[in-house]
């Protein structure tokens, strides 16, 4: 229904990547890689970024771009952290999170759609002031997370699979419905599409940006109390490439940079790949550096199928 | 004589030093396809725009069934029954015809579902489609992006559209500008099938075989004022391209004692 035939094709055949890459390190290390061990930990390695990369869909598809994500998990992980120390509540602290991820996007959304400043400048400048702001609060030295929020919600299973990914999957999954079926995914579609027609059709634009942007804040925010609980450290240095692994996970999936076409089932695999590359590198004992050469060409391929595709439509 | 659909007087709107409209009148009456003709830089698309609600005027009055109205947004326009066909189209490229037919007034499912914002897809595919074939306007699928179609069924699809939601008026800019021969007589088709429905249309076109074609009136601006109007059944095409053009002088066959155009005919 929605404009999303040229992901679609591109969802199966980056779908069928996925499935090569399973059963090629599932035959070359039978005994390792395809158990049930190893895959739970591929998805949780998988889970927190999954959220980043599921906000950052609507931004592309938008036609925008989110870097400041990694800088809004930080902040958000530290606000928490120090809340749950001031307070003692773990809800709080969530609160804190979520509160301190939404109040970034909505910045972000505010000045790419009132200030009409670029995207990209808009969410490097946020990126610099977050991740300034979370050293400034944190003396540059890592919080702790509490031990009931890192022994608790870090731990917690349910039906075998840690808690974390399960809220990661339900959260993803209904943002995925919501942006096929609600009149909100629509409207993120038509202005990725052509802004100034979604305008004269009575879209309100500004708006549905800042309610987009908002939204991947809030779930930088919510990964980085996830986050949190999983590491158990704020991790202040070690988010510095999550906007670049989200940005490459949702265009890998066939979402475009150039707005208008994408889903979240994409991005989903998207945010596989390099997940699988890493860990199948790890167990086959190839250096993992391997990784990150592989899904940069991996990201160039997918620009350039869906370059090659929407020139082949147009003619 | 009934009373106007439309009735724009002394219609000033400047763009900077650079006066688009001068004092400029238009006159739409219900059921009726006015052209509104003139050369490049005479004030067509402004008039425009600020009778769709796109722009303001500066100076001079707009009135609706005789009520003077100041649209202050396309929306306040709308509501008044009056919709536009933009040159540029305004379609979105990635969605489906029916998507860009409910753009902005989509249809949500009945109860729950509906309250959580989901979109009752199926009955605007229905509607969108017995739009189009109540128009003539034949497309291969519903669902293929708006973009894997030709530019006639485009503008088809845009102007099903505009007429879809119009209730008094639509505006078209340059409706056949980039059309070949057989998109531009489907266009052309469209439009009087518009006007058999009781819906008036201004046509605004360089085009003097498609205003001959399928106007009732022409209305001919130059240098942003009314110069002359005309019965399209009493034209030639030397006379309107003199008015447009200034080689002829003013004027102005259409006053209000004007009711020689039989109806129905």
């Amino acid at each position: 229904m929605k404009g999303v035939r040229l992901g679609r094709s591109q969802v199966v055949w980056i779908g069928l990547v996925l499935l090569a890459l399973l059963a090629a390190f599932s035959a070359l290390a039978p005994r390792t890689f395809p158990t049930a061990f190893n895959l739970l930990n591929l998805v949780s390695d998988a889970a927190i970024l999954l959220l980043l990369a599921t906000g950052m869909t609507y931004v592309i598809i938008t036609a925008g771009i989110d870097l400041s994500v990694g800088g809004v998990l930080v902040f958000s992980a530290v606000a928490a952290a120090e809340v749950m120390d001031a307070t003692g509540s773990l809800l709080l602290g969530t609160l804190a999170a979520l509160v301190t991820g939404l109040a970034w996007g909505v910045l972000n959304g505010v000045l790419i759609a009132l200030g009409r400043i670029p995207a990209l400048i808009v969410t490097l400048g946020t990126l610099g002031m977050s991740l300034g702001g979370a050293l400034l609060l944190t003396g540059g030295v890592d919080l702790r997370a509490p031990t009931d929020l890192n022994l608790g919600l870090g731990l917690a299973r349910w039906l075998g699979v840690p808690l974390i990914v399960w809220i990661c999957a339900a959260i993803t999954a209904a943002l995925a419905l919501m942006l096929a079926y609600t009149r909100f995914g629509r409207h993120t579609y038509a202005i990725g599409s052509n802004a100034e027609a979604a305008r004269r059709g009575g879209v309100a634009v500004r708006g549905h940006l800042i309610r987009v942007y908002g939204l991947a804040g809030l779930l930088a925010g919510l990964a980085g109390q996830l986050s949190l609980a999983k590491y158990g450290i704020t991790g202040v240095s070690a988010h510095s490439t999550d906007n670049l692994q989200a940005i490459a996970a949702v265009v890998i999936g066939g979402t475009s940079l150039f707005g208008g076409v994408g889903t979240v089932a994409g991005t989903v695999i998207g945010v596989f790949i390099p997940v699988v590359l890493q860990n199948g590198f790890q167990i086959l004992g190839v250096r993992p550096f391997w990784q990150q050469v592989v899904v940069g060409a991996v990201l160039v391929a997918a620009v350039y199928v869906d370059q090659w595709r929407r020139r082949a439509r147009d003619q | 004589m009934a009373v106007p659909l439309i009735a724009a007087r002394e219609i000033v709107k400047s763009y900077g030093h650079v006066e688009a409209l001068r004092g400029a009148d238009f006159t739409l009456r219900p059921g009726e396809v006015v052209a509104l003709i003139g050369d490049n830089g005479a004030g067509k698309s402004t008039l425009a725009k600020i009778l769709s609600g796109v722009e303001r005027p500066d100076e001079g009055t707009v009135e609706i069934d005789g009520e003077p109205v100041a649209f202050g947004s396309v929306e306040e326009a709308r509501s008044a029954g009056i919709e536009t066909v933009y040159q540029d189209l305004a379609l979105c490229a990635d969605l489906s015809p029916a998507a860009n037919f409910f753009l902005g007034r989509e249809r949500l499912k009945p109860g729950l579902l509906g309250l959580l914002g989901v979109l009752d897809n199926a009955a605007m595919r229905r509607a969108a489609q017995e739009a189009c074939e109540r128009l003539g306007v034949r497309l291969a699928s519903q669902t293929a992006p708006v973009s894997a179609l030709s530019g006639g069924q485009r503008q088809g699809v845009a102007v099903a559209r505009a007429v879809t939601w119009a209730r008094r008026a639509v505006f078209m800019d340059e409706p056949t500008a980039a059309l070949g021969v057989v998109q531009t007589r489907l266009v052309l088709d469209l439009i009087r099938s518009v006007r058999d429905s009781g819906v008036s249309v201004v046509l605004i076109s360089h085009n003097m075989q498609d205003v001959k074609a399928v106007s009732d009136r022409v209305e001919v601006l130059r240098l942003g004022r009314r110069v002359a109007r005309f019965d399209t059944a009493n034209v030639s095409m030397e006379e309107l391209v003199g008015a447009m053009t200034g080689a002829l002088g003013s004027q102005d066959d259409g006053g209000p004692g004007d009711s020689g155009r039989g109806s129905g005919a």
